[in-house]
């Protein structure tokens, strides 16, 4: 039997939008082997939340007791659901914590792990996954030979689908060894859309002069609500916080449409935003490299394109 | 005080990949310490100052790596080791990694949080898993009290503050330290600095590239007047269908 565990991130009691979008993708792996699509879920995933997996491919869900927020601690819990299911396939929404759980549940269990996968697997010739290299100058096809395959996977890799199956819901609970990491202190921003969760992000770069200049920046994401992101630049000036930086050194994303404004498109900025699905540049440079990047561009000053554009959405949305 | 640094040697950030025959073509391009394996070595240099540690780096690499390997003796690293083999996946450097870090005992061990060539981000989380130790990813800030580091560490929107004992790994990224740019003297001395090559442990392989592709070209771009931004608006609506 080959089953197919999904790992599911909740916050405010609700899974994560991109990991009802890996419990979709899970299903349809699961699908494509001919076995179960099992989520597993921790307690930070309410009880009447747990319905949600159901409705997006979870042929059954593993509600766990415990909610561990350490990575070492969650590839515990992952690595003892998939020991319980005996799955072939373990698989995840990409988050920071994640990232460093999945590796781990790969060391353990001597799998085959592939992180950031943007599109479902081909099994007509092995388990084969793509996932981009050398920041997205290149495609490579990886084959999974491993008994378990270990994924992690990007926004947008498969459409959320509804499958609408009867929820199964099982209380997990297993014996975790706490991380030797004390956490002391939680600095979080809140209310602003998550970068990563983002389907649409409103970037900015050093053609804005100034962190005072932000204002219709922000007023632009909140129209069309996006998530703002900034260049390197930026937040080595401190004019905007780090975890808002993409590119190289900073968050990869992919969103369903990335808007830069007075962003020049280096090719350490667009290591992090190529795999945005439409790009639009605004930007008062013509020669900008951006726009050889671009699905939709405007040459224009910022600081009067920008607020018409709020304007103009404004009274569409 | 013992500190490792793992480092990747990687195509030139700045570098355009050519392809040939459907591989690509790394032969005209320069290589450098993956940008943010450069920042943990610059961290390391510093704390290893500080505590008058020894500090290590560890490549896994054919002999075409050890002028970058050098690079990160002249910044400041004072021994190498190079692991003769391919680094052929996470899974194989991780564990040449953790089979030298179990004989060596290392307070802490430091890399990237990721390389910029695979992008895979796994070296670090598999070398806690197998050695069993706590692992900080991604740090952006690390200082010693004693035997206890309080690093940063970035989270989705925000950041913690989190305290660990050694020995522990962090995968580092900025701004945990700024890159550090060799001097003459530092050059001219890590010419005489050891560099150890090691033969490689046995280990099995589960990945495989099998084939490389050239990424997606967008199409054309089109061009929006900007006394005209209605017009983009729908086409994002009613073209592009994404808001
Ligand atoms: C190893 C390495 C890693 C790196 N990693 C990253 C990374 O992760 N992310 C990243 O972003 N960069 C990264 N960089 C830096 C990168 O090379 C560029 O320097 C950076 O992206 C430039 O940021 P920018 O576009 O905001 O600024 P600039 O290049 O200065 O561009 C500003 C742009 O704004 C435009 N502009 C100015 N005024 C206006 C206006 N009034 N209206 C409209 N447009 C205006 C200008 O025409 C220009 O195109 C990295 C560099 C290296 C070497």
């Amino acid at each position: 039997m080959s089953n197919v565990l999904i790992y599911v991130e909740a916050e405010n009691n609700s899974a994560k939008k991109t990991s009802l979008e890996a419990v979709s993708y899970g299903a349809t792996v699961a699908q494509m082997l001919g076995g179960k699509a099992i989520a597993l879920a921790t307690a930070a995933l309410a009880a009447d939340k747990t319905e949600e997996l159901a409705k997006y491919g979870a042929d059954k869900v593993l509600h766990a007791a415990q909610n561990p927020s350490q990575s070492e601690e969650i590839a515990q819990l992952i690595v003892a659901a998939a020991h319980q299911e005996n799955v072939t396939v373990i698989l995840a929404a990409k988050s920071i914590v994640v990232d460093l759980a999945l590796p781990m549940v790969g060391a353990k269990l001597q799998a085959s792990v592939a992180t950031n996968i943007t599109e479902l697997p081909e099994l007509s010739n092995g388990f084969v996954v793509r996932r981009s290299a050398y920041s997205g100058k290149a495609i490579t096809k990886v084959e999974l030979s491993g008994k378990i395959k270990v994924l992690s996977i990007k926004k947008n890799a498969s459409e959320l689908r509804e499958y609408h199956k009867p929820l199964l819901l099982e209380p997990f609970s297993v014996e975790i060894t706490p991380s030797k990491i004390s956490v002391k202190e939680v600095k979080k921003q809140t209310g602003e859309v998550l970068l990563s969760e983002a389907d649409i992000v409103v970037s900015a770069g050093r053609g804005l002069k100034g962190p005072e200049n932000w204002g219709m920046i922000e007023e632009l994401a909140k129209v069309l609500g996006a998530a703002t992101a900034c260049s390197k630049p930026v937040s080595d000036m401190n004019w905007r916080p780090h975890h808002e930086h993409v590119g190289q050194t900073g968050i990869k994303i992919s969103p369903n449409l990335y808007i830069a404004i007075g962003i020049s498109g280096a090719i350490q900025h667009l290591a992090g935003v190529n795999a945005s699905k439409v790009i639009v540049v605004i930007n008062k440079d013509p020669e900008a490299p951006f726009f050889k990047a671009a699905d939709y561009g405007i040459v224009g000053d910022a600081f009067e394109v920008v607020p018409k554009l709020t304007q103009a959405l404004k009274a569409v949305l | 005080m013992k500190i490792l640094v793992c480092i990747s040697h990687v195509p030139d950030t700045n570098a355009k990949i050519p392809f040939k025959n459907g591989q690509p073509d790394l032969s005209g391009i320069s290589f450098v310490i993956a940008p943010y394996d450069d920042f943990a070595l610059a961290r390391a240099v510093e704390l290893r100052d500080q505590t008058k540690g020894k500090l290590t780096v560890l490549n896994v690499g054919l002999s075409d790596t050890e002028p970058t390997i050098r690079k990160a003796l002249a910044i400041g690293a004072d021994e190498a080791i190079r692991v003769h083999a391919t680094p052929h996946d996470a899974f194989y450097v991780a564990s040449q990694i953790a089979a030298i870090a179990s004989r060596e005992n290392y307070d802490m061990i430091l890399m990237g949080r990721e390389s910029s060539d695979f992008n895979g981000g796994q070296v670090h989380g598999m070398v806690a898993a197998m050695l069993g130790l706590p692992c900080v990813v991604p740090c952006m800030k690390l200082d010693l009290y004693g035997r206890v580091a309080v690093m940063h560490r970035e989270t989705e929107g925000g950041k913690e503050v989190v305290e660990v004992e050694m020995p522990f790994i962090a995968g580092c990224q900025e701004p945990i330290a700024e890159w550090k740019i060799p001097n003459m003297r530092g050059i001219m001395s890590a010419k005489t600095k050891p560099l150890k090559v090691v033969e490689p442990i046995d280990v099995p392989k589960y990945t495989h590239i099998v084939q490389y592709e050239m990424p997606p070209q967008r199409g054309t771009v089109k061009m929006i007047d900007k006394d005209n931004v209605a017009e983009l608006v729908r086409l994002l609506r009613q073209e592009a269908k994404v808001i």
